[in-house]
């Protein structure tokens, strides 16, 4: 209703229309548009996949490479848009997500659906008929998983959404190995659980000092359900499952000795942080917050290291042979 | 005799110059899209050769 009255004069019978929500004319531009596809989330997606398709063995013309990940790039924007559609409700009362172009009024929900569904149609098409149907699928499902798994059903009824939910985000680097080699095996298993098992500390660090905020909003965060001691007991038991994943590429010969170094020193980083988040106790947020932040560099230096290691090791040794 | 056209009565939807200008943009960022697949799907086919479309399953 807002779009009429800054401006638009509707005339004739379609003003009744513009009454039902029917015919008012958009003022989206493309920058809402863009803001859709959460570009931060996008670019941590990309980053992820160029390393499974760095690292897979093979080879792929660099242009079919950037083919795969433009694809990837845009369904993960699609899943981005469904998301928005799906949550407007609760991104309106969260600080965070409030300023988003749904709940502003900025885009309607239906053109979030409408954009969603369109850039998620034309990404596994693309991917499928110009690099293989088989990482195409895998992109399918991953927007299948995102947008209906985790957004419509697992994020407003149970506390392990982002457990489970975080399967969709852990898929990337499967999906770059896939488009290379068309098929899977346990290296980038291991990449996907690497994330998987990264997801939760992450989020519920970021939980813990953002309590309130998911609380009003209605989502079941382990915080808000299980109460602040257990969600630190989660934080703890995840990373130290999470370390020994994360050095595991190094173990079994997937990765090089300086991989390994970092994976080490990074891992003790985490387990320290993770205990002092184990120890803390509210109002003080201090460790909370240093782990949310100490994790998301955690895991871009294991990629990072893998993707100079074994991606471009590997190329500058084919071009020097 | 009551021709709406005529009498002025429904002109349709009268957009401000901010919808124009919205609508504008929207316009040619889809333009510019639909180029860049037509661009990428014939650069693919140059790279692929005439197997473009026989991908594995």
């Amino acid at each position: 209703m807002a779009f009429v009255g800054e401006g638009a004069k509707l005339t004739g019978s379609l003003a009744a229309g513009s009454e039902l929500g029917l015919a008012e004319p958009s003022l989206a531009t493309v920058s809402d548009y863009i803001a859709l596809l959460k570009p931060r989330v996008m670019s941590l997606v990309v980053f992820t996949a160029l390393v499974g398709l760095a690292v897979a063995p093979g080879h792929l013309h660099p242009v079919t490479a950037f083919t795969a990940l433009l694809c990837i790039a845009v369904g993960a924007g699609a899943s981005g848009a469904l998301n928005m559609w799906y949550d407007a409700d609760i991104d309106a009362v969260m600080t965070r997500t409030s300023r988003r172009p749904v709940p502003m009024g900025r885009v309607r929900p239906g053109e979030a659906l409408a954009f969603g569904l369109t850039l998620a149609g034309f990404s596994v098409m693309t991917f499928g008929l110009l690099v293989n149907w088989a990482a195409a699928a895998l992109l399918a499902f991953t927007i299948f998983f995102y947008a209906v798994i985790y957004t419509m059903w697992l994020k407003r009824s149970t506390p392990q959404n982002i457990v489970i939910g975080g399967a969709a985000g852990a898929f990337p680097p499967m999906i770059g190995w896939a488009a290379v080699t068309g098929s899977l095996s346990l290296e980038p298993v291991l990449l996907f659980l690497i994330i998987f098992f990264w997801t939760p500390p992450h989020f519920w660090a970021l939980a813990l000092y953002r309590t309130q905020d998911y609380a009003r909003a209605g989502v079941p965060m382990l915080p808000v359900v299980a109460g602040e001691t257990a969600t630190r007991w989660q934080v703890l038991l995840y990373t130290l499952v999470l370390v020994p994943l994360g050095i595991a590429p190094w173990m079994l010969g997937y990765a090089g000795p300086i991989y390994g170094f970092v994976a080490v020193v990074t891992g003790a980083i985490m387990l320290l942080l993770a205990v002092q988040v184990f120890r803390e106790r509210a109002p003080a947020e201090r460790a909370s917050r240093n782990m949310f932040a100490f994790s998301i560099l955690y895991l871009f230096l294991l990629y990072a290291v893998l993707l100079v290691e074994r991606g471009w090791g590997g190329l500058i040794a084919r071009l020097a042979s | 005799m009551n021709d709406p056209q005529q009498n002025g009565q429904d002109e349709g939807v009268v957009l401000t110059e901010a919808q124009k200008r919205a609508r504008r943009s929207r316009s040619i960022a889809i333009a510019v899209a639909l180029g860049a697949l037509v661009i990428l799907f014939y650069v693919m086919t140059l790279v692929k050769g005439p197997g473009v479309l026989m991908r594995p399953i």
